[in-house]
């Protein structure tokens, strides 16, 4: 483990341990009664029978199936619609009032709407994920374009690159360092939409429901358990998912300094 | 050297830019011609429309009046016959490595992998850069970067090089070396270049004739040989009376 790398963990390790010290004077001060703030003491074998069960994994299984297509999903539409945008002055004239439109409005406003449509199961949070993933997905790719540096086009027109080739070769690379920052925004929407949607509108199955399952028995540990584990996913994917790929990309490029890990 | 026999012809070349309604002459009747492997630079103020002239001969802009022509063909619009290298560093496309940057013009002109790569691997030799064949950009300096450039703008070869102030923004030290190089290069590969540049010496040393502009409009004001023989020592006596020669007409 080189110098750098230690250090980060020491860090990530101390935050940590000061975060745990915090809530547990705050678990146990009395604010709350303890069933309702339960100290690690409870949270921790609370998490371990979860996971000894089995029911965890499923459910946060259930969890990242949504996420994941409805980010794929999400990307596919979004990436050419941004570039679409970017490229033509009639693609940003029609998309973005509608987008302008859309975008603010929170994607769990939308979810009894979607329980009428798609009824209660995978569908609605599916479709939830999509709409708080795609506008970031758009915004993001449609600046990258307009943002790629004038003198790559320049350089690459003088050598015969025009249309398709242009955009293939210049423009989509040159617009990555944004269309990954927009993957980033788009996941961490996706986590608020996926939970939230999993709350109304999942059966049985999804580490939203379960949050709000638990509710009903007072279950507090369990819940502040599985937000624990929600929080470890994100910091999982951000990561192993979006620090490797912009440090693989635009980050061996030079094009964006990467985070120090 | 006479318009009869130029590789390159500039052709009562005007160019008219619109400042807000109104009509800006930048250029008004450039007429010059470039021999074939011939070294000619532009030297003009900052603001006399050389950059401007430049972006005519590489197809950016087209004049409002007057042609270019390319060994006897009136040229519209860009193409594969001239290579550009700009001054800015950031010219290089930072997600190719310097060997797929100097590949790039080939690869548009639909050449074959095989071939390319054999042929990239030689220019970046060319320019001395072959153990940096692997490295991306941001990993070279500012000087390599603008080799590179060079390499990459030879590469498909192309009968006409222009370049727009290539060295401006390197050090003093690493400029004087890159001026040696690119002679060397240009004895080399033979060339027809057009460099632009408003600096005397520069020119000088570089040059076979010195084209020089003056401003509002962009006109010849006049066009200097400079017959010394190569390598020249920038401080020899015929070195500063052939700059003083130039410098009168800038003044």
């Amino acid at each position: 483990m080189s110098r750098g790398s230690a250090r980060s963990l020491l860090g990530a390790l101390a935050s940590v341990v000061v975060a745990a010290a915090v809530w547990e004077v705050f678990a146990r001060s009395g604010v709350f009664s303890t069933a309702l703030t339960p100290s690690l003491a409870a949270i921790v074998p609370a998490l371990g029978r979860m996971l000894a069960d089995g029911t965890l994994l499923l459910h946060t299984l259930y969890t990242l199936y949504r996420i994941l297509l409805g980010l794929a999903l999400a990307a596919v539409i979004g990436i050419p619609i941004g570039m679409l945008m970017g490229r033509f002055g009639w693609a940003e004239r029609f998309v973005l009032p509608l987008v302008s439109v859309l975008s603010p409005i929170p994607s769990l406003a939308w979810v009894p709407i979607f329980i009428l449509w798609f009824g209660l199961g995978d569908a609605a949070s599916i479709a939830l994920v999509l709409y708080a993933a795609t506008f970031p997905f758009i915004l993001n790719t449609w600046t990258g374009v307009r943002s790629v540096n004038r003198i790559w086009i320049r350089a690459a027109e003088a050598m015969g690159a025009e249309r398709g080739r242009l955009f293939r070769k210049i423009v989509l690379p040159g617009a990555l360092p944004f269309v990954i920052a927009g993957a980033r925004q788009a996941f961490a929407r996706s986590w608020i939409a996926v939970v939230g949607g999993e709350m109304i509108a999942a059966t049985n199955w999804g580490l939203g429901w379960v949050i709000f399952d638990s509710k009903e028995y007072l279950n507090a540990d369990v819940m502040l358990a599985t937000l624990l584990v929600i929080g470890l996913l994100g910091l999982g994917f951000e990561r192993l998912v979006f620090q490797l790929m912009e440090r693989r990309t635009v980050g061996r490029w030079g094009m964006v300094r990467t985070a120090r890990t | 050297m006479s318009a009869a026999i130029s590789h390159l012809e500039l052709r009562q070349i005007s160019y008219v830019y619109d400042a807000g309604g109104r009509a800006v002459p930048a250029l008004q009747d450039i007429t010059f011609g470039v021999g074939a492997s011939e070294f000619v630079c532009v030297v003009g103020r900052s603001g006399c429309g050389k950059t401007t002239l430049l972006n005519i001969l590489a197809g950016f802009l087209g004049p409002t009046r007057g042609e270019v022509r390319i060994g006897g063909k009136a040229v519209t619009g860009k193409g594969l016959d001239r290579g550009i290298v700009f001054q800015d560093f950031a010219q290089l496309f930072p997600w190719r490595t310097a060997q797929r940057n100097v590949e790039f013009g080939l690869e548009m002109k639909g050449v074959p992998r095989a071939e390319r790569v054999e042929t990239a691997r030689g220019f970046l030799r060319l320019v001395g850069l072959e153990a940096f064949a692997a490295a991306y950009p941001h990993e070279l300096s500012g000087g390599m970067q603008q080799r590179a450039a060079i390499a990459r703008a030879l590469a498909y070869n192309p009968s006409v090089l222009l370049m727009d102030e290539p060295f401006a923004a390197l050090d003093a030290l690493t400029r004087d070396e890159m001026q040696r190089f690119l002679v060397d290069v240009w004895r080399e590969t033979r060339k027809t270049v057009v460099y632009v540049t408003h600096n005397v010496a520069e020119a000088v040393y570089l040059a076979d004739r010195i084209v020089v502009l003056t401003p509002h409009p962009g006109t010849v004001r006049a066009e200097v040989k400079v017959p010394l023989p190569r390598p020249r020592d920038p401080l020899s006596v015929e070195f500063v009376e052939a700059q003083r020669r130039v410098l009168d007409f800038l003044r």
